[in-house]
């Protein structure tokens, strides 16, 4: 069972074949089994799971089921979640209960579909390699095999390694600068990262405001297709959600690619892409071609800009968004405090780690008087043309396809010495949060036995293409159903 | 030496919307702490904000009312600073592109002449809560209730040369705000704060010196007296060959007192930028217009129109025009009892008199400008005397009966009005002090002689049992003298 998809299981599940109840028990023992390993979970909620398991089953005994009644699936941790702690991969948050439901987490609720907990990220989504966490780093399943710890990227880490391990089948996860496609990519799963505004980020714990996004985890571009539907549209309690119509993105999967116009930017293959990795990419482009598609070089001219607006505009934002946690009214807070200047530093000090205080100091800096201009305001200028760079590429392609990452999975510990080159894990994409349109991340090959991830980036709202695309190339290729082992 | 005093104002206007400027919670003052913050007051991780369109609507009607350009862009922006009573970290406030830009208020100074006050501009902010200090036994207590009223703070240019213009145009702020009905107006709940900025430079010079800001004065009066002090305070500087230090002062109205609160170099660097969570605010000419069609008539429109439908002078008119609860007060009085005139003198007199020892605002007032109306017309019609209807007055402020007639009846106050029995008191009384009517019929001046007659009206009040109307005594007396 644990190698079905979610689309599966949920047929499994309508043809009474096997109860929400056994299905959930038996993916919670393999779960707890296996994760001891990975650590991809923070929490695993086994009582509540069966709890809501056991009320799907009644759901669907009467013929009020969804495709999501009864299927197991796990939520990044920075979606809060009622009742259940939140902790964002932090200290800070170590003891955060929230009293309310993010609004995708209601969604979710709602879809019947059963939360078998929490998993675990870079904390407060700060990194590339969820070694950041609080609660220990998590491992990637791929290259265990070598006996080799590597990561599993980040920031949505502990999503892509559980999904990709077959703990679960779908995960919920964030990106604010390639935190879905990147550990997606390094895990050999299907990751999607919508239009900025497509999906509510209410209930959904802030780094950077005008960056992040919720989106999908699965090993399949159908499932990924399930979770969207579950989790578009909306909000009236996010104001920056978009009032537009959610299609049921399933609908589009199999449509043709027959005269699908990729672009391939070439800043998007260069630096340091390796050649085995460019290989990997260009082969999968090749089934693309077979399918129908004609392939085109274009030019994203200020993407060189990216990564220098993005480490300007996301820390200002963070620095801002955690200002919050202060140990005043939830959250860790210092023991005894003298002051209350005392309780501040303390509880800040001591509940922040190294990442996230490094991120609010640069953004702290950027904003400052005398420093605005040149660093807040110039990074708001290159984004514009960032944006303006899609834009143009748009009206000429219907996607763009490059390389999700320049290199496979690393080994932990690697890159944690060094911010710079941990920052440079994004170079591939940092911008299309910059621009808020949508991408995907697809497994594409494999380099030495680790996976290699194919970028689909498509116009704003585009979310329905990106599906079909990654749909119709995995009805092709194999690789999103490999095992690790 | 001479010295010009320039002062601007910065005032915090809370609007009287039902609920937060983002978030669903109640605004209702007074209630238990805590008991009207939500998730989103509390700043939970992952909670944010929604504007209350009623907030704009409001703000859109203020700039409206001040003459104000309404911007069709306007932009929240984050000010960062830690303060536990700032849940967030960060206040959601407007500053490069707020909802209201210049406009301008004329106010009417004691001359008789009006003076123009501009407004630079003024835009929406939410409050933040409150600490408490005290009961909680060298901790710090927070009460996030008032977290996220909205706010439009008002910021003036330096147009004001002393006190009196400073107060004057509060009052006539106020007037504005309450007659809009986008605030209750209640200073005394904190619901328009203003914070003063004061600097001298040498009479006639064209630059300004170093101002301070005087913060939080919850009261016309504390306005006054902060001036006062202030200018005080920086002239003896001054005089010394003192240097005025930029800085934030508090003032204490109990005391006269102030003390630097902070300088300019001790100033937070706030790191203003726009705040992600919030889209720009795009305001339409229909909402303009709509917001333009739903504004009540404002006090200079009232005063106008107090002058023509009550006859009533430009002093009376401005001044029971400026405030929109003395005026709908005044109103119910004049037109119950069918004189402006002795209606006007009444709230302006008695009444105001009463409210401004008991510290009350006119909504608090035991009695509705009805019952002064029905006092109003048993004056006018002679049924009481002015110190019986004082008398009638304090029985129904005190609550002791709110029928104007039952008083007059329970406390025997009416007039004695029939002529006949008067002219027998009259006669009475006469015949009883022939001295005086001697003394009277020989003097020449009539001046003297009105004066004289004072001397009469004792005696017959008294005969009356203080029920004859003396203006009817007064008659009869002059006729009987002089014939």
């Amino acid at each position: 069972m644990h190698n079905k998809s979610v689309a599966e299981l949920s047929r499994e599940l309508e043809s009474g074949k096997i109860s929400s109840v056994e299905l959930t028990r038996q993916f919670l023992g393999r779960l707890k089994k296996e994760d001891e390993q990975l650590n991809s979970f923070i929490t695993i909620t086994e009582e509540q799971a069966l709890a809501d398991a056991h009320a799907a089953d009644e759901q669907r005994a009467a013929g009020k089921a969804t495709p999501w009644t009864g299927v197991p699936f796990a939520h990044k941790d920075i979606f809060c979640t009622n009742g259940v702690a939140t902790t964002c991969g932090s200290k800070m948050l170590a003891n955060f209960v929230p009293p309310y439901d993010a609004t995708v987490t209601e969604n979710f609720r709602k879809a019947g579909a059963v939360c078998l907990g929490k998993t675990n990220m870079d904390e407060f989504a700060m990194g590339s390699s969820t070694e950041s966490s609080f609660f220990g780093a998590t491992t990637n399943p791929w290259g265990l095999s070598q006996g080799e710890k590597r990561v599993p990227g980040g920031s949505s880490g502990g999503s892509a390694a559980a999904v990709a391990a077959r703990l679960v089948p779908a995960a919920t996860a964030t990106d604010t600068g390639g935190s879905i496609r990147q550990p997606a990519a390094l895990c050999g799963v299907t990751g999607l990262k919508p239009t900025y505004g497509r999906v509510s980020r209410y209930g959904m714990i802030a780094f950077a405001s005008s960056l992040d996004q919720g989106g999908t985890m699965a090993r399949t571009a159908e499932d990924n297709a399930l979770m969207l539907n579950v989790m578009a549209g909306f909000d009236p309690k996010d104001s920056t959600s978009i009032d537009r119509d959610v299609p049921d993105y399933t609908a589009t999967l199999n449509e043709p690619l027959e005269g699908l116009r990729i672009g391939l930017p070439k800043e998007y293959f260069t630096g340091n892409l390796s050649a085995a990795m460019e290989e990997q990419v260009r082969g999968a482009i090749r089934e693309y071609e077979k399918l129908g598609a004609t392939i085109k070089e274009v030019s994203l001219p200020h993407a060189d800009l990216a990564i220098a607006a993005y480490y300007v505009i996301a820390p200002a934002e963070a620095s801002a968004n955690l200002s919050r946690f202060d140990g005043a009214r939830y959250g860790y807070r210092c023991e005894d405090p003298k002051d209350l200047l005392d309780m501040y530093t303390r509880t800040r000090a001591e509940g922040f780690g190294t990442e996230v205080k490094r991120r609010i100091l640069v953004g702290t800096y950027a904003l400052s008087a005398g420093y605005f201009d040149a660093y807040y305001l110039k990074a708001q200028k290159v984004r514009r043309l960032i944006q303006q760079d899609f834009i143009n590429a748009f009206k000429d392609v219907d996607v763009l396809m490059s390389p999700t990452t320049p290199s496979p999975a690393f080994i932990q510990g690697e890159k944690t010495s060094d911010p710079v080159t941990m920052y440079l894990e994004d170079v591939f994409t940092i911008a299309i949060n910059l621009a808020g349109i949508p991408a995907m991340s697809v497994p594409a090959g494999f380099v030495d036995g680790l996976p290699v991830g194919l970028q689909i980036i498509g116009d704003y709202f585009s979310e329905a293409r990106l599906l079909n695309a990654a749909h119709q190339f995995q009805q092709v290729t194999d690789w999103h159903q490999r095992e690790p082992q | 030496m001479q010295w010009d005093i320039v002062i601007g104002l910065e005032i915090h206007v809370q609007l009287a919307t039902k609920t937060k400027i983002f978030s669903g919670s109640s605004t209702a003052y007074g209630a238990e702490p805590n008991t009207q913050a939500n998730a989103v007051d509390l700043a939970m991780p992952g909670t944010l904000p929604v504007p209350n369109e009623q907030a704009f609507r409001y703000a859109v009607m203020f700039g409206l009312a001040v003459n104000a350009e309404i911007e069709r862009r306007s932009v929240f922006e984050r000010k960062n600073y830690f303060y536990p009573d700032l849940p967030k970290g960060y206040q959601t406030t407007q500053l490069e592109r707020p909802i209201v830009g210049p406009g301008y208020v004329d106010i009417d100074l004691a001359n008789g002449e009006t003076k123009r006050v501009r407004i630079h501009h003024a835009h929406l902010e939410e409050d933040a809560g409150k600490s408490l200090h005290e009961d909680f036994h060298g901790m710090t207590g927070i009460d996030l209730n008032r977290a996220g009223t909205p706010l439009i703070e008002v910021v003036t240019e330096p147009d004001m040369t002393n006190a009196d213009e400073a107060v004057a145009f509060a009052k006539k702020l106020h007037g504005i705000v309450t007659s809009l009905g986008i605030c209750d107006g209640d200073m005394s709940q904190g619901s328009m704060r203003f914070d003063v900025n004061i600097s001298l430079k040498p009479k006639g010079s064209d630059t300004l010196g170093t101002r301070t800001e005087t913060k939080n004065l919850n009261s016309f009066r504390f306005m006054e007296q902060a001036i006062a002090h202030e200018v005080e305070r920086q002239m003896d500087i001054l005089e010394d060959g003192g240097a005025i230090v930029q800085e934030t002062r508090l003032y204490n109205g109990d005391r006269d007192e102030s003390r630097s609160m902070r300088t300019k170099e001790e100033a937070n660097d706030y790191r203003y930028f726009p705040c992600p969570d919030l889209l720009p605010v795009e305001i339409d000419d229909a909402f303009i217009d709509e917001a333009h069609n739903s504004l009540p008539e404002l006090p200079d429109a009232r005063k106008v129109r107090f002058k023509e439908q009550y006859g009533l002078n430009d002093y009376d008119a401005g001044l029971l025009a400026g405030d929109s609860q003395l005026a709908a007060f005044f109103e119910a009085a004049a037109d119950r009892g069918k004189d402006a005139k002795l209606a006007s003198n009444w709230v302006q007199g008695e009444f105001s008199a009463r409210l401004n020892a008991e510290e009350k605002p006119v909504a608090d007032s035991p009695i509705s400008g009805e019952q002064l109306g029905d006092l109003v017309v048993r004056i006018a019609d002679n049924t009481i005397s002015s110190a019986g209807a004082k008398k009638v007055f304090e029985a129904l402020w005190t609550g002791e009966n709110d029928s104007v007639d039952a008083i007059i009846d329970a406390k025997g106050l009416k007039q004695v009005s029939d002529t006949g029995e008067l002219e027998k008191m009259v006669d009475e009384v006469l015949a009883s002090m022939p001295d005086q009517v001697a003394q009277y019929q020989q003097e020449s001046d009539p001046k003297k002689q009105k004066k004289m007659l004072g001397g009469f009206m004792g005696p017959l009040m008294k005969a009356s049992k203080g029920q004859g109307n003396p203006k009817l005594f007064n008659e009869i007396l002059v006729k009987k003298l002089g014939g």
